[in-house]
């Protein structure tokens, strides 16, 4: 792999940036809030003696549902060895809102109620439409299933949400709200589609929480 | 008896579509805790093989269940000695299956007579198959359809040509859907066939093009795929041939091509989604193309479509060593991406496979090049992992109304650039 100056358009770049769409995705990521990665402004990576590489990045993140860009500065780690470690990521913007939001404070409000618990499927759906009401729960799971993704990521891959096959809401006793689903997630090195259980929580004021991930064989045939 | 009931699920499973004969859904209103426990626990029992279609979740939420024609009177028994009220909210499953499949049956022909499809909506192969017909209709002169072989589960592969007449003159080679799941790369073949044949005699550049050279169009590169997706598994890559010795089936038609065959970015594994074949051609919708370019002999352009992550790539995959011709294809590249771009700012990359995004060997536009086609191209469309896959049906006119800017580019380039 390539060491010092990376061209920022190559891959080896852009999987690194990939994620950090993922990191910001797991801390500031709801319902109404959402990052993508439109592009790599520039990259260096350094072998860290033996334990592992290390990114620096600058690119350029697009916040997808207020449709606003900005500049971050990364580093993302890579160790090696076995078993393989998460990638260990810092990141900082210009401007990273954490306030949250009155939609936000209204769907929680809307759905906490336990009197309409939420339960689809395939979102989005073959065309690749999703029910407006659906929406928010779209970018919930992307914010949600980024842990995975996260936790995953390593300099051979470039994981993207595929598609949220199942999320049901369960009853719940504290504060958050509670979800149970099955995500498919897409590496693009491998081409795979991977399935992975997810249950995890939400709250306008506690941001998501993942309380159980594991990866599920997906059916062959 | 058994040997009769064995064979009937023989024949059940050989023709692998389920009938739901007698079956019905029941709807339960749940009117207790104690009922929705009693329900739970229903969830666990399998041998009644009850399908609930609503889990029981909540006392404020009906619980659906279809259930079995052979378990029905069981069913019906338990529920009323726990006097839990139910409702039949269908009566026959089959039937309502039947008389859905009827109706659709009737929009598909509905479809054929009105000589217009809506671009801005995914087809079934079918929908596809019988508007090519109607474009060779609509315009006899232009286009022709040519049958380039079946397959692996032998449907035709249909070919659009588009052409003026002469006698192989030098063509332009474009695929898309040969990646099944990439339903937005199809979709815009078609549109884009459309634009061919009806911009035709009105738009100079694409007329003068025509009177010198063809234009070849594979719709549906990976028809069995592009199938199963619509029936089965909407994320299916690969073609479905049987792999000796594995249950998983499946190439991936785009590490199958002789071009550093078996090298980086393919896998051995029969089960993964980008499994190279047991040899070079090995699947038939690749070598019907192979037979093709070669016996024409005069293709001066290959362009394959894909989706997603918005890329014009040019060769290689399988190496990351500059081809000859690198900074000609790359200034292509450029120019054509820069049009793209200019309709909606839609931001493309450029660069070859190898280093934009992966080393892949055996790839289409590797062994087009390496047989001395040397303008050959390929897309990734729309978008970069958002919708990825699936594209909304809305996105389909803007990115081929955007991939068309490219195309042209590319195509105006060939025709200005004989070799």
């Amino acid at each position: 792999m390539a060491t010092g100056e990376l061209n920022p358009n190559h891959f080896p770049a852009r999987r690194a940036a990939k994620v950090v769409q993922h990191y910001l995705n797991t801390r500031y990521g709801s319902p109404y809030r959402l990052f993508g990665l439109e592009e790599v402004l520039s990259a260096t990576a350094e072998d860290v003696d033996d334990t592992g590489r290390r990114y620096h990045l600058q690119i350029s993140a697009h916040e997808i549902i207020s449709n606003r860009k900005q500049k971050c500065s990364a580093e993302v780690f890579f160790p090696r060895g076995e078993p393989t470690q998460p990638a260990e990521v810092k990141a900082s913007c210009e401007e990273l809102l954490q306030n949250t939001t009155a939609q936000e404070e209204a769907l929680y409000q809307r759905y906490k109620g336990n009197h309409s618990l939420l339960s689809a499927q395939y979102i989005p759906d073959s065309q690749g439409n999703i029910e407006p009401d659906m929406m928010p729960f779209w970018h919930l799971s992307i914010a949600a299933s980024s842990f995975i993704m996260l936790n995953e990521s390593t300099e051979n891959t470039l994981y993207n949400m595929a598609q949220v096959a199942q999320i049901t809401q369960l009853e719940t006793e504290s504060d958050e709200l509670k979800f149970d689903s099955l995500m498919l997630l897409h590496d693009m090195v491998s081409q795979e589609i991977l399935h992975w259980k997810l249950l995890f929580t939400w709250s306008p004021a506690g941001g998501v929480k993942v309380q159980q991930m594991k990866q599920i064989p997906k059916p062959h045939h | 008896m058994k040997s009769v009931w064995l064979l009937l699920v023989l024949v059940a499973a050989v023709k692998a579509e389920r009938t739901f004969v007698g079956d019905q859904v029941l709807r339960i209103t749940l009117q207790s805790q104690e009922q929705l426990r009693v329900l739970q626990s229903l969830e666990h029992e399998e041998e009644w093989q009850l399908d609930f279609w609503l889990h029981p979740v909540s006392t404020d939420l009906p619980v659906d269940i279809r259930v079995p024609s052979s378990s029905l009177s069981t069913i019906k028994e338990f529920l009323l000695t726990h006097n839990i009220p139910f409702t039949v909210i269908i009566e026959n499953l089959q039937e309502l299956i039947d008389m859905e499949k009827t109706e659709m049956e009737e929009n598909q022909k509905k479809k054929q007579s009105t000589r217009s499809i809506n671009f801005g909506a995914y087809h079934t192969l079918e929908t596809i198959y019988s508007w090519m017909d109607t474009l060779v209709t609509q315009y006899p002169h232009l286009v022709t359809k040519q049958e380039i072989g079946k397959s692996y589960e032998n449907r035709p592969m249909y070919v659009l040509k588009f052409s003026t007449g002469g006698t192989n003159r030098p063509a332009i080679w474009i695929d898309t859907g040969i990646h099944s799941r990439e339903w937005v790369s199809p979709a815009t073949g078609l549109w884009t066939a459309n634009k061919i044949a009806s911009d035709f005699g009105s738009d100079a550049s694409l007329t003068s093009l025509l009177n010198t050279m063809d234009i070849y169009m594979l719709i549906l590169a990976n028809p069995d795929g592009y199938v199963y997706t619509h029936t089965n598994d909407r994320m299916w890559r690969k073609t479905r041939s049987l792999n000796s010795g594995s249950l998983c089936r499946g190439v991936d038609p785009n590490r199958n091509w002789d071009a550093g065959f078996g090298g980086p970015g393919a896998s051995t594994s029969p089960c993964s989604d980008s499994y190279h074949g047991p040899f070079a051609h090995s699947e038939i919708e690749v070598k019907n193309v192979v037979d093709l370019i070669k016996s024409h002999g005069n293709f001066k352009s290959f362009i394959s479509v894909h989706a997603y992550s918005q890329l014009l790539m040019y060769p290689y995959g399988y190496t990351c060593t500059d081809v000859a011709d690198k900074a000609e294809l790359d200034s292509i590249g450029r120019a054509a991406t820069q049009k793209l771009t200019s309709l909606y700012g839609t931001y493309y990359k450029v660069g070859n496979i190898c280093n934009i995004i992966y080393p892949a060997s055996g790839g289409s536009i590797d062994w087009s090049y390496d047989t001395g086609i040397k303008y050959s191209f390929a897309f990734e469309l729309r978008d970069t992992g958002y919708y990825g896959f699936l594209l909304p049906s809305n996105q389909i006119i803007p990115t081929a109304t955007e991939t068309w800017l490219a195309l042209k580019h590319i195509m105006e380039y060939v025709r200005d650039h004989p070799y």
